[in-house]
């Protein structure tokens, strides 16, 4: 049950229901879509860069709470940032998903998103949480594929 | 423990949970209550003991030593064969082919008998209710040839619409390919009828029986289809083995499946001459042990009686959709007249992967996610259920904590 808070926390059910910035952005700089076969998650990132910062994020899609928080959270922090920094934050990101249980978040650099640190404990979750980060690189790097999370 | 519904059945599951040793397991600290059987059944420790016991006494290649142990494991595997026709009630021996599963047998069936017989334009017709393995072998084959696939749609409870299959079927119609009981909605379709409206126009019936024959006593001859196909893991047997039926007279017809060792009689560079039936489609040394186990799951079934565990089910099933549609926000998916052994649904506001995640926690295993019938999901407008399926071991205790389980979630989630 702790484990279970321990995922599920406030801040992840309230971006699960509540989306932010869930909303397609006419004519982007970047879009690309990212796909879960495993769960049927789906996601779809569109982005504005102005200045070799990321101006504007919007994303669509459906998917678990997980996923959906964490797109919606995504679309909040990465605002501001040059590509280098988004690169550095799906780093530590990733890092803290596939971290020891236990291990402390890298909290200074990934903020808010320490949040997710709790999906370690489920490996079978981490996906969820992964996935808009796998979209959000293919978009930057403007590939055409569907990102997937295998 | 509860055994049974008094006056329904008279199983003494008890008894029966005490031969399956993975259900003494505790996942996540709590007792597992294993309600994943759609996606593989446990095995009782008879069907474990007869895979040690294979491997621990008389392992050895079949059909070809004349040692002491080859002609041992032959018989077992040939004796397996037998158990398998008795089961599906085939009239002959050599009308059942061991394969790796369902699957296997779909596209041995789709490569070897229809395949050949297929001419641009022709059509082959499933249902809307298929899993993925009964819909791709048959596109695959349709872009091959030029072939159409038609689908026999389904109504909102998850009836197959008996008048629109039989309006699907035209002079171009060569094949039809349709599952017993759906892996997604528990629905179990007429499948005598639909047999009997496909052989009156002379087409040929395949049935994926992958969901039913662990909930009911299946007879192909009763049924009159062409071909059946079940697996093995999936009727509380090994995984890897499965077993084909098909007419004596079609598998003579048909071109082998996959060439080499077992499958021939004789080989010279000009010319090979194929084996008999069944074992012109095993190339290759099989999986002796898979068969042998699967003989020993169907021994075991048979102890029990497949009819009696079908009653005990249904009642179990019963009782899980009485409990589970009375909880708030829960919509059934498939409420066809007469199921079996699965209850498929969602819940208001949560996506299933959070439900799956949260029961996880509490030791009970379901599925969540589409159950590879992505087409059934799409047609009720929704990216994934939870699927609840149940075994002959399950009680009325597991589906309380089911219900349980359920109610924590919307309450994480409220």
């Amino acid at each position: 049950m702790s484990d279970l808070r321990e995922l599920y926390q406030e801040v992840i059910l309230d971006h699960g229901k509540s989306p932010r910035n869930f909303r397609v952005i006419d004519d982007p700089h970047h879009s690309a879509e990212g796909y879960n076969p495993l769960c049927g998650d789906e996601v779809k990132l569109f982005l504005k860069v102005e200045g070799g910062v990321v101006a504007d994020v919007g994303f669509q899609g459906k998917g678990c709470a997980i996923s959906t928080a964490s797109a919606s959270m995504l679309t909040e922090v990465v605002v501001g940032k040059t590509r280098e920094e988004v690169g550095e934050l799906l780093r530590a990101f990733r890092a803290m998903l596939t971290a020891e249980p236990g291990t402390p978040p890298d909290a200074a650099m990934l903020g808010k998103l320490a949040v997710f640190s709790g999906v370690c404990e489920f490996p079978n979750r981490v996906k969820c949480a992964s996935l808009v980060w796998h979209t959000l690189d293919n978009a930057l790097r403007q590939t055409d594929e569907t990102a997937t999370t295998e | 423990m509860e055994t049974a519904v008094p006056g329904k059945s008279k199983l003494d599951v008890a008894a029966i949970r005490e031969e399956f040793p993975i259900l003494r397991e505790k996942v996540n600290g709590k007792p597992l209550v294993y309600l994943d059987n759609g996606a593989t059944t446990q095995k009782p420790q008879t069907v474990i003991d007869s895979i040690t016991d294979y491997y621990s006494r008389f392992n050895s290649n079949i059909h070809r030593g004349v040692h002491t142990l080859s002609q041992k494991a032959t018989e077992a595997y040939e004796g397996s064969r037998d158990k398998v026709r008795a089961f599906l009630n085939a009239p002959r021996f050599e009308e059942i082919v061991f394969v790796r599963g369902t699957t296997e047998a779909v596209n041995l069936v789709a490569r070897s008998f229809v395949g050949p017989r297929l001419r641009p334009g022709d059509e082959i017709v499933v249902s809307e209710m298929e899993h993925h393995s009964n819909i791709v072998p048959w596109q695959l084959l349709c872009q091959e040839t030029g072939a159409v696939l038609k689908v026999a749609p389904f109504d909102d409870r998850g009836e197959l619409d008996v008048d629109a299959y039989e309006k699907l079927l035209g002079p171009r119609t060569k094949f039809v390919s349709l599952v017993h009981v759906s892996n997604a909605l528990g629905t179990v379709n007429p499948i005598e009828c639909l047999t009997e409206i496909a052989r009156a126009r002379d087409i040929p019936v395949f049935v994926d029986g992958a969901q039913a024959a662990a909930h009911q006593r299946v007879d192909v001859q009763a049924i009159g289809c062409d071909f059946y196909a079940i697996s093995g893991h999936k009727v509380y047997g090994p995984t890897g083995i499965g077993a084909l039926y098909g007419r004596h007279e079609h598998l003579e017809s048909m071109v082998p499946y996959q060439g080499g060792g077992e499958m021939i009689v004789s080989v010279t560079f000009e010319e090979t001459k194929y084996n008999k039936v069944p074992y012109k489609f095993e190339a290759g040394t099989p999986d002796i042990c898979g068969a042998i186990g699967l003989g020993a799951a169907i021994d075991w079934i048979e102890s029990v009686g497949i009819d009696r565990i079908g009653e005990y089910e249904e009642d179990l099933l019963e009782y899980a959709t009485r409990r589970i549609g009375a909880l708030p926000g829960i919509r059934i998916i498939g409420t066809a007249g007469r199921k079996a052994g699965l209850l498929s649904f969602t819940i208001e506001n949560i996506h299933p992967h959070d439900v799956g995640t949260i029961l996880d926690q509490a030791g009970i295993a379901v599925r969540v996610g589409h159950h590879c019938a992505q087409p059934v999901m799409a047609r009720f407008g929704v990216p994934a259920t939870i699927r609840a399926s149940f075994a002959l071991y399950n009680t009325r205790e597991e589906v309380d904590a089911l219900v349980a389980g359920v109610i924590e979630s919307q309450e994480i989630f409220s």
